[in-house]
């Protein structure tokens, strides 16, 4: 993996392939690379979707290795949705089989003449770029059909849908799973528009005769890997309850919690949450003969996914998230396990972020456009997005456009990106990190939810100011570190609470590079990916007051508990303070 | 004193959803985990009417219990 690719679209004469050297971005993976290059490379005032911006496209420092768990891919690029840096995060086979052929980062770079609809295929022999206009405009199950005829189902896939190809800013991009489904996207933030900026429509790789990827040290990896997975296993979130019921089974404990954004963020209690919990699609998904406890890659150890199928026991999507089930389930006033798992393809299929896309609709119920409630009424409007009809297009462009398209103030956003399945009034922490993460609203970014309120890593109460700036800066931290690895976040539940098994993913980056890194430089790696990222955002216009949540969270108090959120603007300012 | 009970995910196994549980006055949050059969190892984090509580809180007339076992997600 000592090898970037470089792809200008643009090139006379058709896209030119570059191989370089990693050279400076050495010791770089994920999300430290994707960041350290877009910081370096892309002018910060540049439009995201013009020329000067990339899109860089990286599997973390363990993937395509035998650790266990490392296969997760970061996308970095200038956001359409944010104005900053973005760095959105896939499972799916994409991260072990590049890293298997050798490839730190593919970047696609430059000018795509119009109308470009660029195939990339990339195998041990080398890479080749065409222009496949026979794949323009097609939804992501129906390209992979297509591929699959071409090239087999061993391939791994990065594509976008109509809404990349439209450019539009709440646009994702799919990564094929083992079963070459097009369901783990790199969601947040228009990556997805800016994949299609460049006129890349797909890109497969194929890692057959490619070996696993040699740790320097074979005997300390091993050992290292042993215990890795020991340790992911022993913990009863990792090793037990995300098996059973996948990440929803979050629904009942937020909205018991009464940070369960419900109507718009209006109130923080769902009635039909107990409808939609991942108790209940784990009991619809035996009964119909789908798999509750799957893995999205290869390697995977935790294994939340699972596959959900129809009435007639055919498969519908994968098992929807618990940010999924919240965004179009309570959050629009639906309770319907089908109509939500029928919104979650769609979404896979036109290509778009499960998350944007609920907090818009819900945006659009309150507009009046459809009612609270109406699951047939969201399906069709998430389907112009797929026609590219006007009001698609709007829907298409998130929450902040839409409600600033339908005259309303309550567009649940930071930096322009919706937030995610907590309410940070009666879980302020994650409210600290949705203010001022350089992403915007971003749970993922420093998952203040484990310690407010799943007594993960200790117990710091939601309902208070005292002491969230400081966890959502260690997490920010910590997480800005943990995604240049490779590793799936959820491994976050067992190295918070067990030091043998952190010390064990230490182990595993040290056998493999020959280094003997300590917590210390794990901290300053965090600290620095996050450092350039606030550089970049600054260079782009941000300015403190960027980061602060929008003014109604401070002045409409949500129910049950009644709370607004009460932390202070000049403490938001001091998260970075370190 | 009534309380009302419920359980969440694997706690479900073998026991039930949710229930009214008669305790006597001055019961504890530790006394509804033991009413329900919950091993108190097993209760990684309980709500009583939506907020967190230890096992020696105690409980009023009415109180809602919710009990869960360890779990995580994102
Ligand atoms: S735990 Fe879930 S999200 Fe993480 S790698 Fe496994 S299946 Fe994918």
């Amino acid at each position: 993996m000592d090898t970037i690719v470089r792809i200008d679209v643009g090139a006379q004469g058709g896209p030119k392939v570059r191989k370089e050297p990693v050279g400076s971005y050495a010791g770089y993976g994920g999300r430290a690379l994707t960041s350290m290059m877009v910081a370096r490379e892309v002018p910060p005032l540049c439009h995201p979707l013009g020329p000067e911006n990339k899109l860089v496209i990286a599997p973390g420092l363990l993937s395509g290795t035998a650790a266990g768990q490392s296969g997760r891919l970061s996308v970095g690029c200038k956001s359409p949705l944010t104005g900053g840096i973005k760095e959105a995060n896939a499972g799916g086979q994409a991260a072990q089989v590049m890293a298997r052929l050798g490839y730190a980062a593919i970047v696609l770079e430059g000018a795509a003449p119009e109308g470009s609809c660029f195939l990339i295929y990339v195998n041990k022999d080398g890479i080749g770029v065409e222009n496949a206009p026979q794949y323009k405009g097609l939804e992501n199950y129906d390209l992979i059909e297509e591929i699959k005829k071409r090239y087999g189902e061993k391939v791994a896939c990065i594509s976008i849908g109509p809404a990349g190809e439209q450019r539009l800013a709440a646009a994702s991009i799919a990564c094929t799973d083992m079963e070459m489904h097009p369901t783990r996207h790199a969601g947040r933030g228009g990556v997805g528009a800016v994949m299609g900026a460049k006129g890349v429509k797909i890109i497969v790789m194929d890692d057959a005769g490619m070996p696993m990827r040699q740790p320097k040290d074979a005997e300390k990896f091993k050992a290292a890997n042993k215990a890795w997975v020991e340790g992911l296993k022993k913990h009863p979130v990792t090793g037990s309850g995300l098996p059973a019921y996948g990440t929803n089974v979050l629904t009942n404990i937020i909205n018991e919690s009464g940070g369960f954004p419900t109507y718009n963020f209006k109130q923080g209690q769902f009635d039909g949450a107990s409808k939609i919990s991942g108790e209940s699609y784990a009991a619809m998904m035996v009964k119909r003969g789908g798999q509750p406890t799957h893995g999205c890659h290869r390697g995977c150890v935790i294994q939340c996914s699972g596959i959900y199928n129809d009435a007639d026991g055919k498969f519908l999507s994968k098992q929807p998230e618990y940010e999924t089930v919240w965004a179009h389930g309570a959050n629009c006033g639906i309770d319907d396990m089908d109509a939500i798992a029928m919104l979650d393809r769609l979404d896979d299929d036109i290509g778009l972020d499960t998350i944007e896309m609920g907090a818009t609709v819900a945006v659009a119920m309150e507009a009046g456009v459809l009612k609270f409630g109406d699951a047939k009424g969201a399906i069709e409007l998430i389907k112009e997005i797929g026609k590219g009809t006007p009001l698609g297009r709007i829907i298409g462009s998130g929450a902040a456009v839409t409600a600033k398209a339908f005259g309303l103030e309550r567009a649940p956003v930071v930096k322009g990106q919706a937030m995610p399945a907590y309410d940070p009034r009666a879980i302020m922490g994650i409210g600290v990190t949705y203010a001022t993460s350089p992403m915007g609203a971003d749970h993922t970014a420093g998952y203040a939810i484990a310690t407010n309120i799943l007594k993960v890593g200790g117990y710091v109460d939601p309902l208070k100011p005292e002491g969230q700036i400081e966890l959502s800066r260690n997490l920010q931290i910590a997480t800005a570190a943990i995604d240049a690895t490779g590793m799936c976040l959820f491994i976050a539940f067992a190295v918070l609470d067990q030091p043998e098994t952190f010390q064990a993913m230490l182990d595993l980056l040290n056998a493999f590079y020959g280094l003997s890194m300590t917590n210390d430089d794990v901290v300053a790696l965090g600290k620095a990916v996050l450092k350039a990222e606030r550089d970049f955002n600054a260079a782009a216009g941000f300015t403190k007051e960027a980061d602060r949540l929008p003014e109604y969270f401070k002045r409409e108090a949500i129910a049950p508990h009644n709370v607004t959120f009460g932390i202070k603007d000049e403490d938001l300012d001091k998260v970075f303070n370190w | 004193m009534q309380i009302a009970v419920k359980l969440f995910a694997t706690l479900r196994d073998g026991r039930f959803e949710s229930a009214p549980i008669e305790l006597p006055i001055g019961a504890l949050v530790s006394d509804a985990i033991e009413a329900a059969g919950v091993p108190p190892k097993d209760a990684a984090v309980v709500f009583v009417n939506g907020r967190h509580a230890e096992p020696g809180r105690p409980l009023s007339p009415g109180d809602a219990v919710a009990i869960f076992p360890p779990v995580g997600g994102g």
